[in-house]
């Protein structure tokens, strides 16, 4: 099928998300839709999917224009679209999940419905139980449920947002060759990315975004990887330091790993001694949230280090990431914050020790969306009976100076990009903080955002703040850690100094590949 | 976007302003006509022209003195329950128990009056006052605490304490307080002349009344927009977890609004024994909690706004009591214009969010 763009301009407020953008996606063929954050990839997948409605432009699908009043309209005209995250119902199984969102009389009877979805699973290859609750199943198996279902209701096009973001190698590799077959089979395939070697290991055209305008048109792949990103990220970044792109976890391949080291974090390394005092020292830890459960940690980190925490997701870094900033209780064991014990302390006792957490949902527990950088900084004021807003109002000013925050300080947060409002969160943190436990501190952000964030992280750890971080990046793993704990399956493994590991050791240990547990 | 000199943030924030109040007048605008259409078909339908019902709903409370004393009475809870609300509403909470609050704020408010008939009137009315804000807090905590101890929903816990303190001041009537010789389900015996509060001349209104509820309209106002708890409340309100891990103790903050509503409803009950119906009585709230909840779904959490909106609703209440002998109609018409304009108001908000997402 092939979808054919015309003029497409979307604009929300003063931003033109995407700015009269002309585009031909033939059939049968997988195309690449590149882009750093921002660049109005996404908006152009919902136009076509439906999900938006363009305040300007056309859309075909083989030809015929089409008018998409929502998704429903887009899959009945042979569209479909998955999300990032996926969407469907968690208390359903995967049964039940394909019979609600089918259209009507697209499944006569439930074995009917049955028997599809173990075909279909089947035939691409994915590991689909139809009475699985969704609820326990792996992000990478939601997303194979949603694909099947996208197919059985009629999809001769797929969208794929950043598809590969939380799921594992192996089921990465199983999606890459279900694609494939669709595409033999005459399907489109639309895939989302900002991550080039997949792009380049799966595409047959590649066209890139910047600025809501068409840089790059379907580009025959391969292609040069340099081209890619100056056409991505402009001639500034590409040309400052190919680098920093590594640095900043952009997925570029390079044959012999990721030595790159910055000079801030040799001097670190260097002088970090056993001497150092302790931040947080964990003796003989269990504990355990959902089904996960850690058991026996001991773990000590001295002040100035950045750990990183691998692992497939809900493996156990989000349990040691909420014991480390007291949002968890453990079962048994101790927990000693700067040789104190707080154990059983509360989160607020936590953070006056200099402990703090920033989550991976912004909008969820991280700020607060209505509210401006000057209401956050007034929050953060010492206890009194009334705020003194100038005061916020200097802190906001700062803030936005000192981390390139695009706002005014009476912005709504929620008014602001992702990058911006990670670093929002951080320049939220108080300089008196001794230990940051980060989850994903730069998920969904784009290079230049990423590395900013890394900057100020390292920033702070020169001063003698502690870092722990959990990463799905391998590369930003290996390119900033001091040391990084690798997760499998509630076992945490010894503190691998980054030096001794490369990015191919890193899969496999993920993987469970000659994982070994921390001997305690 | 990044405006660094002072002139332009200014203008910024002078603009952001502007826009904001022709939004917020749109808001008001629209809402009103919508109830009026509304409305003008009820009236239509019965025959009955609706110019002239409209001319004793909007201005009938201003014809006299005594019907204009009557609204004053009618707005002074009202704006003590809405003002009260527009806290717990920051907190993101929705207390539909303030009914029960109003309540047991009059049930406590007569407690020192019949304990201790004899003391000097100022003094039992400052314990009156005490005691009613004392009993509408408790009423409002124990629904926080089924809330955030127990789990159950603030809605579904008000609902329950209100049956519950309508039950209590039944049985108060009719039992324990019950009038000398015969119980009777109207109400307490009066009390004596020199309890009531002290009116203007003949007429009903007592002008501590409205002191009472702008001088508490003026806290709440001050309190949300200038006191660093407001801040937190309204942080809790909008995103708990993210206040909370920014520090805000939000089960706190939230017990916190609860407690300052039910307050503030408390005085409310009070103000309706002292100065209004000088008894107990079953229908001692007279609903005052539940406009008071329309109120503030017209208003959010914004208490400038308190007062012209409640007055105005006092407004339509008291010249609908004309209504059935001038033009025969009942006077409830005033309930169909409260609640269209509530209605079309929520519509309209709604239609604006999804204009501005689309």
């Amino acid at each position: 099928m092939e979808i054919a763009v015309t003029n497409l301009t979307k604009t929300f407020g003063s931003l033109r998300a995407n700015d009269g953008l002309s585009l031909r996606f033939a059939s049968g063929k997988i195309h690449g839709v590149l882009g750093e954050n921002g660049a109005g990839k996404s908006t152009l997948m919902k136009l076509v999917s439906g999900f938006l409605q363009p305040d300007a432009g056309q859309l075909a699908f083989d030809g015929q224009p089409v008018r998409l009043r929502g998704p429903g309209d887009a899959l009945q005209a042979g569209v479909g679209m998955v999300h990032q995250d996926p969407l469907d119902v968690p208390g359903f199984t995967a049964l039940e999940n394909l019979l609600c969102a089918a259209p009507r009389r697209a499944f006569p009877s439930r074995a009917m419905a049955r028997t599809t979805l173990t075909t279909m699973a089947q035939r691409l290859g994915f590991t689909l139980a139809p009475d699985t609750p969704v609820g326990a199943m792996t992000v990478g198996q939601r997303q194979q449920l949603e694909i099947v279902r996208l197919l059985a209701c009629g999809a001769r096009t797929l969208i794929l947002d950043e598809p590969t973001t939380g799921i594992t190698a192996a089921q990465a590799h199983a999606l890459f060759d279900a694609l494939r077959q669709l595409a033999a089979d005459g399907n489109t395939v639309l895939f989302v990315s900002h991550k080039l070697d997949e792009v380049a290991a799966l595409c047959d055209t590649v066209s890139v975004l910047r600025t809501g305008q068409l840089v790059g048109e379907q580009l025959p792949m391969p292609q040069p990887q340099q081209r890619l990103l100056e056409l991505m990220f402009g001639e500034r970044i590409v040309q400052a330091s190919g680098q920093a792109l590594l640095l900043a976890g952009v997925s570029v391949s390079e044959p012999q790993g990721l030595p790159v080291v910055q000079p801030i974090q040799d001097e670190r390394s260097s002088e970090a001694s056993p001497t150092r005092p302790l931040v947080w020292q964990l003796e003989q830890v269990t504990a355990r949230e959902g089904m996960v459960r850690l058991r026996n940690v001991d773990l000590r980190i001295p002040q100035g280090r950045v750990i990183g925490l691998a692992g497939l997701d809900g493996s156990g870094q989000q349990i040691l990431l909420r014991l480390l900033a007291g949002r968890l209780h453990p079962d048994s064991g101790r927990i000693l914050i700067n040789g104190v014990d707080m154990t059983r302390a509360r989160t607020r006792t936590y953070r006056e020790a200099g402990i703090e957490y920033l989550p991976a949902d912004r909008m969820r527990d991280g700020i607060v969306g209505a509210l401006s950088l000057t209401d956050h900084f007034a929050l953060l004021q010492p206890a009194g009976i009334t705020v003194d807003r100038q005061v916020a109002a200097q802190a906001a000013r700062e803030a936005i100076a000192a981390y390139e925050i695009k706002a005014t300080p009476i912005t709504p947060l929620i008014a602001l990009s992702g990058g911006n409002q990670q670093r929002a969160m951080l320049a939220l943190v108080p300089d008196a903080c001794r230990g940051l436990a980060c989850e994903q501190p730069t998920r969904g952000l784009d290079v230049a955002s990423a590395q900013g964030i890394w900057q100020r992280l390292q920033a702070r750890c020169a001063t003698g703040c502690s870092v722990v971080f959990a990463s799905a990046d391998l590369d930003e793993l290996m390119a900033y850690s001091d040391e990084i704990l690798v997760f499998f399956a509630g076992e945490m493994s010894a503190p691998l100094p980054r030096a001794t590991l490369t990015g191919a050791r890193l899969a496999e240990l993920i993987g469970g590949v000659g994982f070994e547990r921390s001997a305690s | 976007m990044q405006i660094q000199d002072a002139g332009g943030q200014l203008t910024s924030r002078a603009t952001y302003q502007l826009a904001d109040l022709a939004d917020y007048l749109a808001r008001l605008v629209l809402p009103f006509l919508g109830a009026l259409v509304l409305t003008t078909v009820v009236l239509l339908t019965v025959d009955v022209a609706p110019l002239d019902a409209y001319r004793i709903l909007l201005f009938g409370a201003f014809s006299t003195p005594i019907r204009f004393g009557d609204m004053v009475m009618l707005a002074s809870p009202l704006i003590l329950c809405a003002g009260g609300l527009t806290l717990t509403f920051a907190a993101g909470l929705y207390n539909l128990g303030i009914e029960g609050q109003v309540v047991l704020g009059a049930i406590a408010a007569m407690i020192p009056l019949r304990l201790f008939p004899d003391l000097p009137p100022p003094l039992l009315w400052m314990l009156s006052f005490a005691f009613g804000a004392a009993g509408g807090m408790l009423w409002a905590l124990l629904a926080a605490s089924l809330r955030l101890g127990a789990g159950v929903n603030e809605i579904f816990a008000g609902l329950g304490l209100n049956f519950l303190a309508s039950g209590i001041a039944l049985y108060l009537i009719l039992g324990p307080w019950r009038r000398e010789g015969s119980a009777s389900s109207s109400g307490t015996a009066l009390l004596p002349r020199e309890l009531w509060l002290p009116t203007v001349g003949s007429l009903r209104l007592a002008p501590l009344a409205p002191i009472i509820a702008l001088v508490a309209l003026v806290v709440v106002w001050w309190v949300l927009s200038r006191m660093r708890w407001g801040l937190e409340v309204r942080a809790v309100g909008l995103n708990g977890a993210a206040a909370d891990r920014l520090g805000v103790p939000a089960v706190k903050r939230m017990a916190q609004a609860m407690a300052g509503c039910g307050l503030l409803a408390g005085l409310a009950g009070t103000l309706q024994v002292l100065g209004v119906f000088h008894q107990l009585i079953p229908n001692i709230s007279s609903g005052v909690g539940l406009i008071g909840l329309l109120v503030v779904l017209l208003v959010l959490a914004r208490p400038i706004w308190v007062l012209p909106v409640a007055v105005v609703f006092a407004t339509f209440t008291v010249g609908s009591v004309q209504l059935p002998l001038t033009l025969g109609i009942d006077s409830s018409i005033a309930g169909v214009l409260q609640g269209a304009l509530v209605l079309a108001a929520l519509v309209s908000r709604g239609l604006m969010q999804r204009r501005r997402r689309a």
